[in-house]
Protein backbone atom coordinates (compact mmCIF):
# COMPACT_ATOMS: atom_id res chain seq x y z
CA UNK A 1 0.00 0.00 0.00
CA UNK A 2 1.09 3.75 -0.61
CA UNK A 3 -0.08 6.85 1.04
CA UNK A 4 0.31 9.46 -1.37
CA UNK A 5 0.26 13.11 0.18
CA UNK A 6 -0.18 15.76 -2.94
CA UNK A 7 0.34 19.45 -2.27
CA UNK A 8 -2.20 21.46 -4.53
CA UNK A 9 -3.72 24.54 -5.88
CA UNK A 10 -6.34 24.89 -3.96
CA UNK A 11 -9.04 25.66 -7.19
CA UNK A 12 -7.60 22.66 -8.39
CA UNK A 13 -9.69 20.33 -5.50
CA UNK A 14 -12.77 19.73 -7.45
CA UNK A 15 -10.93 18.13 -10.53
CA UNK A 16 -8.36 16.35 -8.57
CA UNK A 17 -11.41 14.33 -6.76
CA UNK A 18 -13.22 14.08 -9.91
CA UNK A 19 -10.15 12.03 -11.39
CA UNK A 20 -9.38 9.95 -8.74
CA UNK A 21 -13.08 9.33 -7.46
CA UNK A 22 -13.04 7.77 -11.84
CA UNK A 23 -9.91 5.42 -10.55
CA UNK A 24 -12.17 3.72 -7.76
CA UNK A 25 -10.26 5.43 -4.96
CA UNK A 26 -12.52 5.72 -1.98
CA UNK A 27 -11.19 7.72 0.05
CA UNK A 28 -9.32 11.42 0.63
CA UNK A 29 -8.78 13.93 3.05
CA UNK A 30 -8.18 17.49 2.65
CA UNK A 31 -5.73 19.69 4.54
CA UNK A 32 -5.78 23.32 3.97
CA UNK A 33 -1.83 24.33 4.47
CA UNK A 34 0.47 27.42 3.44
CA UNK A 35 4.03 26.80 2.09
CA UNK A 36 6.56 28.12 0.34
CA UNK A 37 8.48 26.20 -2.94
CA UNK A 38 9.87 27.76 -5.93
CA UNK A 39 6.83 29.81 -6.52
CA UNK A 40 7.87 31.85 -3.20
CA UNK A 41 5.14 34.17 -1.85
CA UNK A 42 3.31 37.73 -3.48
CA UNK A 43 3.08 41.06 -2.60
CA UNK A 44 0.68 42.49 -1.11
CA UNK A 45 -0.19 46.80 -1.08
CA UNK A 46 -2.59 48.34 1.33
CA UNK A 47 -3.07 52.59 0.86
CA UNK A 48 0.54 52.05 0.23
CA UNK A 49 1.99 49.49 3.02
CA UNK A 50 3.69 46.82 1.06
CA UNK A 51 3.33 43.60 2.33
CA UNK A 52 5.71 40.30 1.52
CA UNK A 53 3.47 37.19 1.43
CA UNK A 54 5.86 34.40 2.28
CA UNK A 55 3.20 31.74 2.53
CA UNK A 56 0.36 30.83 0.16
CA UNK A 57 -1.93 28.99 0.71
CA UNK A 58 -2.59 25.38 -0.74
CA UNK A 59 -4.84 22.44 0.16
CA UNK A 60 -2.62 19.19 1.83
CA UNK A 61 -4.34 15.66 0.06
CA UNK A 62 -3.71 12.17 1.46
CA UNK A 63 -4.60 9.15 0.02
CA UNK A 64 -4.07 5.79 0.83
CA UNK A 65 -4.06 2.98 -2.17
CA UNK A 66 -3.40 -0.49 -3.05
CA UNK A 67 0.10 -0.05 -4.35
CA UNK A 68 -0.66 -1.17 -8.24
CA UNK A 69 -3.01 1.72 -7.83
CA UNK A 70 -0.08 4.04 -7.18
CA UNK A 71 1.04 4.90 -10.13
CA UNK A 72 -2.15 6.11 -11.89
CA UNK A 73 -3.25 8.03 -9.08
CA UNK A 74 0.02 9.84 -8.78
CA UNK A 75 -0.70 10.12 -13.04
CA UNK A 76 -4.39 11.38 -12.27
CA UNK A 77 -3.69 13.68 -9.42
CA UNK A 78 -0.47 15.26 -11.57
CA UNK A 79 -3.12 15.63 -15.01
CA UNK A 80 -5.89 16.96 -12.94
CA UNK A 81 -3.91 19.36 -10.60
CA UNK A 82 -1.67 20.87 -13.06
CA UNK A 83 -2.16 24.29 -14.83
CA UNK A 84 1.41 24.97 -16.02
CA UNK A 85 1.85 27.82 -14.39
CA UNK A 86 4.71 27.56 -11.33
CA UNK A 87 3.46 26.91 -8.00
CA UNK A 88 1.12 23.35 -9.19
CA UNK A 89 2.71 21.70 -6.10
CA UNK A 90 4.12 18.32 -5.42
CA UNK A 91 3.80 14.69 -4.48
CA UNK A 92 5.06 13.32 -2.10
CA UNK A 93 4.52 8.58 -2.35
CA UNK A 94 5.36 6.83 0.73
CA UNK A 95 4.81 3.33 1.84
CA UNK A 96 2.44 2.23 3.83
CA UNK A 97 2.40 -0.27 6.51
CA UNK A 98 -0.79 -1.08 8.46
CA UNK A 99 -4.17 0.54 7.74
CA UNK A 100 -7.59 -0.06 10.07
CA UNK A 101 -10.87 1.27 9.68
CA UNK A 102 -11.90 1.88 12.99
CA UNK A 103 -15.90 1.01 12.96
CA UNK A 104 -14.87 -2.89 11.70
CA UNK A 105 -11.83 -3.67 12.97
CA UNK A 106 -10.80 -4.44 9.20
CA UNK A 107 -7.02 -3.87 8.13
CA UNK A 108 -5.32 -3.12 5.03
CA UNK A 109 -6.80 -3.88 2.14
CA UNK A 110 -9.97 -4.60 2.65
CA UNK A 111 -10.04 -1.52 5.23
CA UNK A 112 -8.98 1.20 2.18
CA UNK B 1 -25.74 87.26 5.60
CA UNK B 2 -25.58 86.12 2.64
CA UNK B 3 -28.40 83.81 1.33
CA UNK B 4 -26.65 80.95 0.34
CA UNK B 5 -24.64 81.14 4.28
CA UNK B 6 -26.77 77.88 5.64
CA UNK B 7 -24.49 76.87 8.47
CA UNK B 8 -26.97 75.65 11.21
CA UNK B 9 -26.20 78.48 13.60
CA UNK B 10 -30.00 79.72 13.42
CA UNK B 11 -30.35 75.93 14.74
CA UNK B 12 -29.80 77.31 18.51
CA UNK B 13 -32.37 80.10 18.23
CA UNK B 14 -34.52 77.80 20.36
CA UNK B 15 -38.40 79.38 20.56
CA UNK B 16 -39.66 78.08 23.71
CA UNK B 17 -42.61 79.30 25.50
CA UNK B 18 -44.26 80.25 21.86
CA UNK B 19 -47.97 80.71 23.50
CA UNK B 20 -46.15 83.54 26.16
CA UNK B 21 -44.63 85.15 23.18
CA UNK B 22 -47.45 85.61 21.63
CA UNK B 23 -49.50 86.72 24.57
CA UNK B 24 -47.22 89.65 25.40
CA UNK B 25 -47.05 90.54 21.17
CA UNK B 26 -49.58 89.50 19.39
CA UNK B 27 -48.90 91.17 16.29
CA UNK B 28 -45.58 90.03 16.13
CA UNK B 29 -46.82 86.15 16.14
CA UNK B 30 -49.05 87.00 13.43
CA UNK B 31 -46.30 87.61 10.88
CA UNK B 32 -44.12 85.00 12.10
CA UNK B 33 -46.16 82.43 13.37
CA UNK B 34 -43.31 79.14 13.44
CA UNK B 35 -44.78 76.30 12.25
CA UNK B 36 -43.29 72.77 12.30
CA UNK B 37 -43.71 70.64 9.62
CA UNK B 38 -44.05 67.05 10.43
CA UNK B 39 -42.32 65.91 7.15
CA UNK B 40 -39.24 67.87 8.40
CA UNK B 41 -39.27 66.34 11.86
CA UNK B 42 -39.93 62.80 10.02
CA UNK B 43 -36.35 63.13 7.83
CA UNK B 44 -34.46 64.55 10.60
CA UNK B 45 -35.67 61.55 13.22
CA UNK B 46 -34.68 59.51 9.94
CA UNK B 47 -31.64 61.57 9.54
CA UNK B 48 -30.62 61.20 13.37
CA UNK B 49 -30.60 57.43 13.41
CA UNK B 50 -28.53 57.26 9.79
CA UNK B 51 -25.61 59.05 11.70
CA UNK B 52 -26.15 56.55 14.21
CA UNK B 53 -25.92 54.08 11.47
CA UNK B 54 -22.95 55.54 10.06
CA UNK B 55 -20.76 54.61 13.75
CA UNK B 56 -22.99 51.38 14.77
CA UNK B 57 -22.27 48.99 12.88
CA UNK B 58 -20.58 51.05 10.05
CA UNK B 59 -17.57 52.84 11.14
CA UNK B 60 -16.94 50.40 13.83
CA UNK B 61 -16.73 47.60 10.73
CA UNK B 62 -14.89 49.73 7.98
CA UNK B 63 -12.08 50.12 10.71
CA UNK B 64 -12.48 46.76 12.61
CA UNK B 65 -11.84 44.82 8.87
CA UNK B 66 -8.93 46.88 8.61
CA UNK B 67 -7.16 45.33 11.63
CA UNK B 68 -5.46 42.09 12.41
CA UNK B 69 -7.92 39.58 13.27
CA UNK B 70 -6.28 39.55 17.02
CA UNK B 71 -7.66 43.26 17.74
CA UNK B 72 -11.14 43.66 15.59
CA UNK B 73 -13.46 43.18 19.03
CA UNK B 74 -11.13 46.26 20.32
CA UNK B 75 -12.30 48.73 17.51
CA UNK B 76 -15.65 47.74 17.48
CA UNK B 77 -15.60 47.96 21.56
CA UNK B 78 -14.37 51.41 21.41
CA UNK B 79 -16.60 52.56 18.90
CA UNK B 80 -19.54 51.31 20.45
CA UNK B 81 -18.21 52.71 24.09
CA UNK B 82 -17.52 55.75 22.69
CA UNK B 83 -20.85 56.85 20.95
CA UNK B 84 -22.42 55.60 24.65
CA UNK B 85 -19.91 58.11 26.48
CA UNK B 86 -20.45 60.77 24.67
CA UNK B 87 -24.62 60.43 24.38
CA UNK B 88 -24.63 60.24 27.68
CA UNK B 89 -21.68 63.65 28.00
CA UNK B 90 -24.40 65.67 25.12
CA UNK B 91 -27.04 65.68 27.49
CA UNK B 92 -25.57 66.35 30.31
CA UNK B 93 -23.40 69.08 29.04
CA UNK B 94 -22.30 68.99 25.97
CA UNK B 95 -24.86 70.36 24.05
CA UNK B 96 -25.27 73.20 26.63
CA UNK B 97 -21.46 74.12 25.74
CA UNK B 98 -22.22 73.70 22.21
CA UNK B 99 -25.57 75.56 22.19
CA UNK B 100 -26.91 76.35 25.15
CA UNK B 101 -27.30 79.82 23.89
CA UNK B 102 -24.64 81.44 25.59
CA UNK B 103 -23.25 84.19 23.36
CA UNK B 104 -19.62 84.24 23.89
CA UNK B 105 -17.79 83.07 20.59
CA UNK B 106 -15.97 79.86 21.64
CA UNK B 107 -18.64 78.53 24.77
CA UNK B 108 -22.35 78.07 24.77
CA UNK B 109 -22.69 78.30 27.87
CA UNK B 110 -24.39 76.16 31.25
CA UNK B 111 -28.23 77.28 30.05
CA UNK B 112 -29.15 73.96 29.02
CA UNK B 113 -26.90 71.73 31.12
CA UNK B 114 -28.79 68.62 31.42
CA UNK B 115 -30.65 69.66 28.81
CA UNK B 116 -32.80 72.22 31.20
CA UNK B 117 -36.20 74.04 30.01
CA UNK B 118 -36.30 71.40 26.69
CA UNK B 119 -39.76 70.44 26.54
CA UNK B 120 -41.90 68.58 23.73
CA UNK B 121 -42.85 71.88 22.60
CA UNK B 122 -39.56 73.66 22.67
CA UNK B 123 -38.60 74.22 18.87
CA UNK B 124 -35.39 75.08 17.22
CA UNK B 125 -35.14 77.41 13.64
CA UNK B 126 -34.01 75.83 10.39
CA UNK B 127 -32.88 77.96 7.66
CA UNK B 128 -36.23 79.21 6.83
CA UNK B 129 -37.83 81.87 8.66
CA UNK B 130 -40.77 80.72 11.01
CA UNK B 131 -40.25 76.76 9.97
CA UNK B 132 -39.05 74.94 13.32
CA UNK B 133 -38.62 71.16 14.32
CA UNK B 134 -38.91 70.42 17.91
CA UNK B 135 -35.74 70.83 19.37
CA UNK B 136 -35.45 67.09 21.29
CA UNK B 137 -35.28 66.34 17.28
CA UNK B 138 -31.90 68.59 16.88
CA UNK B 139 -30.54 67.41 20.18
CA UNK B 140 -30.78 64.24 18.82
CA UNK B 141 -29.18 64.88 15.43
CA UNK B 142 -26.30 67.01 17.24
CA UNK B 143 -25.51 64.34 19.65
CA UNK B 144 -24.75 61.59 16.77
CA UNK B 145 -22.05 64.02 15.39
CA UNK B 146 -20.68 64.46 18.92
CA UNK B 147 -20.48 60.60 19.60
CA UNK B 148 -19.02 60.19 15.47
CA UNK B 149 -16.14 62.79 15.75
CA UNK B 150 -14.22 61.31 18.67
CA UNK B 151 -15.06 57.22 17.02
CA UNK B 152 -13.11 58.42 13.83
CA UNK B 153 -9.80 59.38 15.97
CA UNK B 154 -9.12 55.99 17.20
CA UNK B 155 -8.16 54.83 13.59
CA UNK B 156 -4.80 56.70 14.14
CA UNK B 157 -4.13 54.58 17.44
CA UNK B 158 -5.86 50.99 16.93
CA UNK B 159 -4.27 48.06 17.91
CA UNK B 160 -1.96 49.82 20.90
CA UNK B 161 -4.07 52.05 22.84
CA UNK B 162 -4.88 51.48 26.71
CA UNK B 163 -8.90 51.24 26.97
CA UNK B 164 -9.25 53.10 29.86
CA UNK B 165 -7.21 55.89 28.32
CA UNK B 166 -8.61 56.53 25.27
CA UNK B 167 -11.80 56.48 27.01
CA UNK B 168 -10.16 59.40 29.51
CA UNK B 169 -9.16 61.01 26.14
CA UNK B 170 -12.57 61.04 24.68
CA UNK B 171 -14.25 62.65 27.64
CA UNK B 172 -11.81 65.51 27.89
CA UNK B 173 -11.16 65.49 24.25
CA UNK B 174 -14.84 66.77 23.70
CA UNK B 175 -15.02 68.68 26.46
CA UNK B 176 -12.31 70.97 25.48
CA UNK B 177 -12.05 70.59 21.57
CA UNK B 178 -15.19 69.36 19.92
CA UNK B 179 -17.95 70.83 22.13
CA UNK B 180 -15.76 74.61 21.47
CA UNK B 181 -14.93 73.89 18.06
CA UNK B 182 -18.95 72.62 17.11
CA UNK B 183 -20.06 76.72 18.79
CA UNK B 184 -17.30 78.53 17.24
CA UNK B 185 -18.68 77.22 13.87
CA UNK B 186 -22.23 76.51 14.01
CA UNK B 187 -23.33 78.50 16.62
CA UNK B 188 -24.88 82.50 15.96
CA UNK B 189 -22.83 83.61 18.55
CA UNK B 190 -19.49 81.25 17.29
CA UNK B 191 -16.20 82.75 16.27
CA UNK B 192 -15.76 80.86 13.17
CA UNK B 193 -19.56 81.51 11.93
CA UNK B 194 -19.16 84.63 12.43
CA UNK B 195 -16.07 85.42 10.00
CA UNK B 196 -18.67 84.00 7.44
CA UNK B 197 -17.24 80.62 6.98
CA UNK B 198 -18.76 77.64 5.08
CA UNK B 199 -19.42 74.38 7.14
CA UNK B 200 -22.76 72.93 6.04
CA UNK B 201 -21.95 69.28 7.73
CA UNK B 202 -19.23 69.74 9.73
CA UNK B 203 -16.17 69.60 7.70
CA UNK B 204 -14.33 71.46 10.19
CA UNK B 205 -16.21 71.09 13.11
CA UNK B 206 -16.08 66.65 12.63
CA UNK B 207 -13.45 65.68 10.06
CA UNK B 208 -10.30 68.12 10.01
CA UNK B 209 -10.88 68.33 14.52
CA UNK B 210 -10.74 64.56 13.91
CA UNK B 211 -7.69 64.17 11.69
CA UNK B 212 -5.63 66.56 13.47
CA UNK B 213 -6.54 64.88 16.81
CA UNK B 214 -5.28 61.48 15.27
CA UNK B 215 -2.00 62.95 14.07
CA UNK B 216 -1.09 64.45 17.17
CA UNK B 217 -2.06 61.11 19.16
CA UNK B 218 -0.27 58.80 16.70
CA UNK B 219 2.70 60.78 17.10
CA UNK B 220 2.14 60.53 20.96
CA UNK B 221 1.84 57.22 21.04
CA UNK B 222 4.10 56.00 18.74
CA UNK B 223 4.57 53.10 15.85
CA UNK B 224 2.51 49.95 16.69
CA UNK B 225 5.39 47.19 17.61
CA UNK B 226 6.60 45.55 14.23
CA UNK B 227 5.05 47.75 12.05
CA UNK B 228 7.36 47.58 8.53
CA UNK B 229 8.23 43.94 9.88
CA UNK B 230 5.07 42.21 10.70
CA UNK B 231 2.15 41.58 8.24
CA UNK B 232 -0.45 43.71 9.09
CA UNK B 233 -2.77 43.57 6.59
CA UNK B 234 -6.55 44.03 6.77
CA UNK B 235 -7.74 41.27 8.42
CA UNK B 236 -11.47 41.40 6.18
CA UNK B 237 -11.64 44.04 3.58
CA UNK B 238 -15.35 42.24 3.26
CA UNK B 239 -15.61 44.19 6.54
CA UNK B 240 -14.27 47.10 5.25
CA UNK B 241 -15.98 47.37 2.23
CA UNK B 242 -19.52 46.49 4.33
CA UNK B 243 -18.49 49.48 6.90
CA UNK B 244 -17.46 51.95 3.86
CA UNK B 245 -20.94 51.25 2.39
CA UNK B 246 -22.83 52.07 5.79
CA UNK B 247 -20.61 55.23 5.92
CA UNK B 248 -22.08 56.25 2.65
CA UNK B 249 -25.46 55.37 3.44
CA UNK B 250 -25.58 56.72 6.85
CA UNK B 251 -24.12 60.14 5.74
CA UNK B 252 -27.03 60.52 3.65
CA UNK B 253 -28.20 61.89 7.00
CA UNK B 254 -25.17 63.48 7.72
CA UNK B 255 -25.29 65.63 5.07
CA UNK B 256 -28.75 65.90 4.08
CA UNK B 257 -29.71 65.83 7.14
CA UNK B 258 -27.72 69.30 8.27
CA UNK B 259 -30.55 70.95 5.95
CA UNK B 260 -32.43 70.75 9.02
CA UNK B 261 -35.61 70.41 6.16
CA UNK B 262 -37.11 68.07 3.73
CA UNK B 263 -36.80 70.18 1.14
CA UNK B 264 -34.38 71.38 -2.29
CA UNK B 265 -31.68 72.04 0.01
CA UNK B 266 -31.84 68.74 1.26
CA UNK B 267 -31.94 67.46 -2.21
CA UNK B 268 -28.72 69.23 -3.44
CA UNK B 269 -26.85 67.79 -0.38
CA UNK B 270 -28.33 64.41 -1.19
CA UNK B 271 -27.16 63.97 -4.77
CA UNK B 272 -23.73 65.92 -3.72
CA UNK B 273 -23.43 63.08 -1.30
CA UNK B 274 -23.63 60.78 -4.45
CA UNK B 275 -21.91 62.67 -7.06
CA UNK B 276 -18.70 63.57 -5.22
CA UNK B 277 -18.42 60.53 -3.69
CA UNK B 278 -18.23 58.59 -6.98
CA UNK B 279 -16.04 60.94 -8.37
CA UNK B 280 -13.76 60.67 -5.48
CA UNK B 281 -14.10 56.37 -6.11
CA UNK B 282 -13.17 56.78 -9.78
CA UNK B 283 -10.29 59.25 -9.39
CA UNK B 284 -8.56 57.01 -6.88
CA UNK B 285 -9.32 53.37 -8.47
CA UNK B 286 -7.54 55.36 -11.57
CA UNK B 287 -4.50 56.35 -9.47
CA UNK B 288 -3.88 53.15 -8.73
CA UNK B 289 -4.45 51.48 -11.90
CA UNK B 290 -2.07 53.74 -13.46
CA UNK B 291 0.92 54.20 -10.54
CA UNK B 292 0.80 50.05 -10.00
CA UNK B 293 -1.52 48.81 -12.18
CA UNK B 294 -3.89 46.91 -10.09
CA UNK B 295 -7.27 49.34 -8.77
CA UNK B 296 -7.83 48.08 -4.90
CA UNK B 297 -10.90 47.42 -3.43
CA UNK B 298 -9.16 48.97 -0.58
CA UNK B 299 -8.20 52.23 -2.85
CA UNK B 300 -11.85 52.23 -3.66
CA UNK B 301 -13.60 52.14 -0.51
CA UNK B 302 -10.55 54.86 1.05
CA UNK B 303 -12.04 57.23 -2.15
CA UNK B 304 -15.56 56.43 -1.00
CA UNK B 305 -14.55 57.84 2.24
CA UNK B 306 -12.31 60.94 1.05
CA UNK B 307 -15.21 62.02 -0.86
CA UNK B 308 -17.79 61.88 1.69
CA UNK B 309 -15.27 63.78 3.65
CA UNK B 310 -14.25 66.54 1.02
CA UNK B 311 -18.33 67.23 0.20
CA UNK B 312 -19.55 67.38 3.51
CA UNK B 313 -18.66 71.12 4.33
CA UNK B 314 -19.84 71.43 0.47
CA UNK B 315 -22.94 69.78 0.10
CA UNK B 316 -25.41 72.20 0.80
CA UNK B 317 -23.91 74.96 -1.51
CA UNK B 318 -22.34 73.64 -4.41
CA UNK B 319 -23.47 72.22 -7.33
CA UNK B 320 -23.75 68.54 -8.67
CA UNK B 321 -20.96 68.09 -11.31
CA UNK B 322 -18.58 70.50 -8.85
CA UNK B 323 -19.09 67.87 -6.83
CA UNK B 324 -17.82 65.25 -8.90
CA UNK B 325 -14.45 67.14 -9.22
CA UNK B 326 -14.23 68.39 -5.47
CA UNK B 327 -14.47 64.55 -4.84
CA UNK B 328 -11.98 63.97 -7.50
CA UNK B 329 -9.30 66.05 -6.23
CA UNK B 330 -10.20 65.40 -2.71
CA UNK B 331 -9.26 61.43 -3.64
CA UNK B 332 -6.00 62.46 -5.25
CA UNK B 333 -4.81 64.16 -2.41
CA UNK B 334 -5.39 61.60 0.04
CA UNK B 335 -3.93 58.97 -1.63
CA UNK B 336 -0.81 61.24 -2.05
CA UNK B 337 -0.49 61.49 1.90
CA UNK B 338 -1.86 57.82 2.84
CA UNK B 339 1.10 56.23 0.00
CA UNK B 340 3.51 58.60 -0.01
CA UNK B 341 3.75 61.29 2.36
CA UNK B 342 3.01 58.83 5.46
CA UNK B 343 5.51 56.60 4.14
CA UNK B 344 8.28 59.16 3.58
CA UNK B 345 7.55 60.50 7.08
CA UNK B 346 6.78 57.19 9.16
CA UNK B 347 4.23 58.21 11.55
CA UNK B 348 1.45 55.12 12.38
CA UNK B 349 -1.87 56.35 11.38
CA UNK B 350 -2.28 53.32 11.79
CA UNK B 351 -6.25 53.41 9.60
CA UNK B 352 -5.32 56.89 7.72
CA UNK B 353 -7.76 59.17 9.77
CA UNK B 354 -5.53 61.93 9.46
CA UNK B 355 -4.65 60.75 5.78
CA UNK B 356 -8.49 60.70 4.71
CA UNK B 357 -10.31 62.68 7.08
CA UNK B 358 -7.82 65.38 7.85
CA UNK B 359 -6.80 66.22 4.31
CA UNK B 360 -9.99 65.56 2.98
CA UNK B 361 -11.49 67.64 5.31
CA UNK B 362 -9.10 70.23 4.39
CA UNK B 363 -9.48 70.22 0.51
CA UNK B 364 -13.22 70.08 1.10
CA UNK B 365 -13.57 73.08 3.88
CA UNK B 366 -11.10 75.26 1.04
CA UNK B 367 -12.97 73.90 -1.98
CA UNK B 368 -16.35 74.58 -0.80
CA UNK B 369 -15.24 78.23 -0.75
CA UNK B 370 -14.13 77.86 -5.02
CA UNK B 371 -16.96 75.68 -5.83
CA UNK B 372 -19.45 77.32 -4.55
CA UNK B 373 -19.04 80.01 -7.21
CA UNK B 374 -22.13 80.36 -9.37
CA UNK B 375 -19.89 79.83 -12.58
CA UNK B 376 -18.99 76.53 -11.12
CA UNK B 377 -22.61 75.43 -10.43
CA UNK B 378 -22.39 76.29 -6.92
CA UNK B 379 -25.26 78.63 -4.84
CA UNK B 380 -23.41 81.56 -4.32
CA UNK B 381 -24.90 84.76 -5.32
CA UNK B 382 -23.86 87.09 -8.04
CA UNK B 383 -21.84 88.99 -5.72
CA UNK B 384 -19.97 85.60 -4.51
CA UNK B 385 -16.25 85.91 -4.81
CA UNK B 386 -14.39 83.30 -4.75
CA UNK B 387 -11.25 84.57 -3.44
CA UNK B 388 -13.05 86.04 -0.50
CA UNK B 389 -14.91 83.12 0.13
CA UNK B 390 -11.78 80.82 0.34
CA UNK B 391 -9.83 83.23 2.60
CA UNK B 392 -12.27 82.79 4.92
CA UNK B 393 -12.74 79.34 4.16
CA UNK B 394 -8.58 79.02 5.30
CA UNK B 395 -8.85 80.80 7.99
CA UNK B 396 -11.62 78.75 9.40
CA UNK B 397 -9.43 75.77 8.39
CA UNK B 398 -6.28 77.35 10.22
CA UNK B 399 -8.01 78.62 13.99
CA UNK B 400 -9.93 74.45 13.62
CA UNK B 401 -5.76 72.87 13.48
CA UNK B 402 -4.33 75.44 15.84
CA UNK B 403 -6.98 74.96 18.56
CA UNK B 404 -7.47 70.95 18.03
CA UNK B 405 -3.99 70.48 17.63
CA UNK B 406 -2.74 72.11 20.83
CA UNK B 407 -5.50 70.94 23.03
CA UNK B 408 -5.48 67.94 21.42
CA UNK B 409 -1.56 67.46 22.27
CA UNK B 410 -2.11 69.28 26.14
CA UNK B 411 -4.72 66.31 26.57
CA UNK B 412 -2.71 63.45 25.41
CA UNK B 413 0.09 64.19 27.42
CA UNK B 414 -2.47 64.80 30.65
CA UNK B 415 -3.95 61.21 29.93
CA UNK B 416 -0.52 59.95 29.21
CA UNK B 417 1.00 61.26 32.34
CA UNK B 418 -2.14 60.07 34.65
CA UNK B 419 -3.21 56.51 32.62
CA UNK B 420 -0.23 55.54 30.12
CA UNK B 421 -1.24 55.33 26.73
CA UNK B 422 -0.28 51.97 25.62
CA UNK B 423 -0.26 48.58 26.67
CA UNK B 424 2.52 46.68 27.30
CA UNK B 425 4.04 44.86 24.49
CA UNK B 426 3.40 41.48 25.16
CA UNK B 427 -0.61 42.50 25.65
CA UNK B 428 0.02 44.40 22.26
CA UNK B 429 1.36 41.15 20.84
CA UNK B 430 -1.30 38.87 22.26
CA UNK B 431 -3.54 41.68 20.74
CA UNK B 432 -6.17 43.92 22.24
CA UNK B 433 -8.99 41.78 22.05
CA UNK B 434 -8.04 39.16 24.38
CA UNK B 435 -5.58 41.57 26.91
CA UNK B 436 -8.10 44.26 26.97
CA UNK B 437 -11.38 42.52 26.93
CA UNK B 438 -11.02 38.96 27.46
CA UNK B 439 -12.76 37.84 24.52
CA UNK B 440 -11.87 36.70 20.85
CA UNK B 441 -13.55 37.55 18.09
CA UNK B 442 -13.23 34.54 15.69
CA UNK B 443 -12.50 30.99 16.78
CA UNK B 444 -11.54 27.81 14.68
Amino acid sequence: MKLITAVIKPFRLDAVREALTGLGVEGLTVTEVKGYGRQKGHTEIYRGAEYAIHFLPKLKLEIAVKADLAAKAIEAISESARTGQIGDGKIFVMDLEEVVRIRTGEKNAEAL
Amino acid sequence: MNHFLKSPALRTLAITGLLGLSAISPALAQTAEPTMDKGDTAWMMVSTVLVLFMILPGLALFYGGLVRSKNMLSVLMQCTMITAVVMVIWVVYGYSFAFGGGTGAFFGGFGKLFLAGVTTDSMSATFTDGVVIPEYVFIAFQMTFAAITPALIVGAFVERIKFSALMAFVILWVTFVYFPVAHMVWDAAGYIFNLGALDFAGGTVVHINAGIAALVGCIILGKRAGLGRDNMAPHSMTLTMVGASMLWVGWFGFNAGSNLEANGGAALAMINTFTATAGAIIAWAIIEAVLRSKPSMLGAASGMIAGLVAVTPAAGSIGPVGAIVLGAIASSACYFFVAVVKQKFGYDDSLDVFGIHGVGGIIGAIGTGIFTAPGLGGTGGDDYSIAGQTFIQAEAVVITILWCGIASTILFMIVKAIFGLRVNEADESVGLDLSSHGEAAYHG
